[in-house]
């Protein structure tokens, strides 16, 4: 790990903001004022260009960096790449991230209180698409003052938003980075996501999506659909690395149904955890999210229509082990970009680790990802200087 | 290694020829592109736009460093990312020979671009004759630094092979020019290129 240059950035604080103007969903849904869980680091220059958006994926939240506590359990899920010194460096820039509504870390979404009823909303939490995101994320940058990001930077589900805001406020976004992203999820993917939304949905503790009310949780059906994803973020090399056939503790088998192999304890753990740390309702959601997306829908299929409006300069990465968002994906995206005649580079990593790389340290990755806000930060310094091309 | 040959051997000598065959404000794509320097040259000095094609993730970085665009992609696999007709022009520098399938890349140059430029080692140089000749070895030289049994460099070809090739695949030559690699000028190099030629440019279009 040469790359790990860069220090922590310690303590952060997490901070809210609420809008009171009535929010229209592409889903016709509506929600009637919400509010968005955001953190920042760094310092937002003068001129305020020097803000960096960054968009977080499916089980993400706001919390990106930093940490909240000496416990070392509360560190941001990116903190490997933001930080002083680090690859978004908040000695630079000014990083943003915020909790996507309907998620579950203090934005709106469903187990926030319906001011309407007074409850949980639960399941009448309307169905919420990354445009939305994207339209609220743009209300939080009028709040902060940015008119225009240096960058959006996502990966996965964050890179869909990345995307999108290209689309949705070309004017506002100079650089994209989109990491492990697709245009659009393929059947493999939407089945993937439905298997994990029906674990969810008939556990019996699921009631109806009101089981806050019932002071319980589908605990089970949320491990299951942890257990599944969570295959499915990894690669068959990189599961047969870190586990092969190993068992637990124990020479042979015992011919029970207790978890025997390692790669069973592990997965199940995975599952608790993410139960203990997750609502199942923001999880439905955000696959549905996921599902939704393909800008390419409204213009006839046609990815390269789809992204005519965006002016950024853009950085795609993929990683060659991840089969759920697939380096063949990125390259869609690339070769549509190509075809609008936009700036953009693209690195395919070479890396075991699938799916999950894009939240990892991996030398290549790291490294080209460095580069390439470096010169975002070049590009600062020349618009800073009046010079800007 | 494909790099380092790469690197090493185009001077800005032969970026300046390069630079004289590219229209100013035009669609460039150099397949290849190393660290990125040529095409960085291109944009400074003729203000091109396009991209760079490399697969070397050292050199990707320092593409990037370079503020070009850099596709990483493997050239072996065709040109499938780019759409036809797409570029003015495609270079393809000191790469061909290191090419699995040299043919097919010259097609596909000649799909997504008007005009291709290409440099190789010219192989008929008269060095590379002599080891042969009465050295009865595989020829070593400064271009060409590998042993027969580490080479990348697995098609190579002379500037006559080139124009062959060319013409069999209805692409007309429009400029072809034979350099020393420290770019100096002889008599022989005019007269004689295919003899006294260490790299090879080579300009052509569709006919």
């Amino acid at each position: 790990m040469s790359d790990t240059a860069g220090q922590s950035l310690g303590l952060v604080e997490p901070k809210s903001v609420s809008f009171d103007e009535t929010l229209r969903l592409e889903s016709d849904g509506q929600l009637n004022g919400y509010t968005l869980a955001y953190e920042t680091y760094g310092d937002l220059n003068a001129q305020h260009s020097n803000a960096i958006l960054v968009c977080h994926a499916l089980t993400g939240d706001h919390h990106a960096a930093g940490y909240y506590d000496d416990s070392g359990k509360s560190t941001g899920w990116w903190d490997n790449m933001i930080g002083p010194g680090k690859p978004i460096d908040t000695n630079k820039f000014f990083v943003v991230c915020s909790n996507n509504i309907g998620g579950c870390s203090g934005s709106t979404g469903p187990s926030s209180i319906n001011p309407e009823s007074g409850k949980p909303f639960g399941t009448d939490f309307p169905i919420v698409t990354v445009k939305d995101w994207v339209h609220t994320q743009a209300q939080l940058s009028d709040y902060l003052g940015i008119t225009q990001w240096a960058a959006v930077v996502g990966g996965s589900l964050g890179g869909m938003q990345a995307m999108q805001w290209s689309i949705s406020y070309p004017q506002r976004v100079r650089h994209c980075v989109l990491i492990a992203a697709a245009a659009k999820l393929n059947a493999q993917n939407i089945g993937f996501n439905d298997v994990a939304r029906q674990a969810i949905r008939t556990d019996p503790d699921f009631c109806d999506g009101n089981y806050y009310q019932h002071e319980t949780s589908p605990s089970r059906g949320m491990r299951v659909a942890r257990m599944v994803a969570h295959i499915t973020y990894l690669s068959e090399d990189m599961m047969g690395q870190k586990f092969g056939r190993n068992l637990r503790k124990k020479a042979k088998f015992d011919y029970e149904f207790t978890p025997e192999f390692e790669v069973e304890s592990y997965l199940r753990y995975q599952g608790d955890a993410f139960v203990n740390r997750f609502d199942a309702n923001t999880y439905l959601l955000m696959t549905k999210a996921l599902d939704y997306f393909d800008p390419a829908a409204e213009t006839g299929n046609d990815l390269t229509t789809a992204l005519s409006p965006a002016t950024a300069d853009f950085f795609v990465a993929s990683f060659t082990s991840d089969w759920r968002f697939a380096p063949e994906r990125s390259r869609e995206i690339v070769r549509a970009l190509q075809s609008n005649k936009l700036n953009v580079s693209y690195t395919e990593v070479a890396c075991p680790q699938g799916h999950d790389s894009f939240l990892l340290e991996i030398d290549d990755y790291t490294r080209v990802l460095r580069a390439y806000l470096n010169r975002v930060a070049r590009r600062l310094d020349k618009s800073a200087t009046g010079a800007r091309e | 290694m494909i790099e380092s040959i790469r690197s090493s051997n185009l001077s800005r000598h032969d970026f300046q020829i390069i630079a004289d065959w590219v229209e100013p404000n035009s669609r460039v794509i150099d397949l290849g592109c190393g660290n990125g320097s040529l095409l960085k040259h291109l944009q400074d000095s003729k203000n091109v736009s396009g991209y760079g094609v490399e697969l070397s993730p050292e050199m990707i970085d320092q593409c990037i460093d370079n503020d070009i665009n850099v596709i990483q992609t493997n050239l072996d696999q065709g040109l499938g990312h780019f759409d036809s007709n797409s570029f003015d022009t495609v270079i393809l520098s000191l790469t061909l020979q290191a090419m699995r399938q040299p043919r097919r890349l010259l097609e596909e140059m000649m799909r997504v671009g008007k005009e291709g430029i290409v440099t190789f080692p010219n192989f008929a140089h008269w060095r590379n004759r002599w080891q042969i000749a009465f050295g009865g070895r595989m020829p070593v030289s400064k271009q060409l630094p590998f042993k027969w049994y580490n080479t990348p460099n697995i098609h190579l070809c002379t500037l006559k092979d080139f124009h062959a090739l060319c013409e069999q695949l209805g692409f007309k030559i429009e400029s072809s020019i034979a350099v020393k690699a420290d770019g100096a000028q002889s008599l022989g190099l005019k007269t004689m290129p295919n003899l006294f030629g260490e790299i090879a440019l080579c300009r052509f279009s569709k006919r």
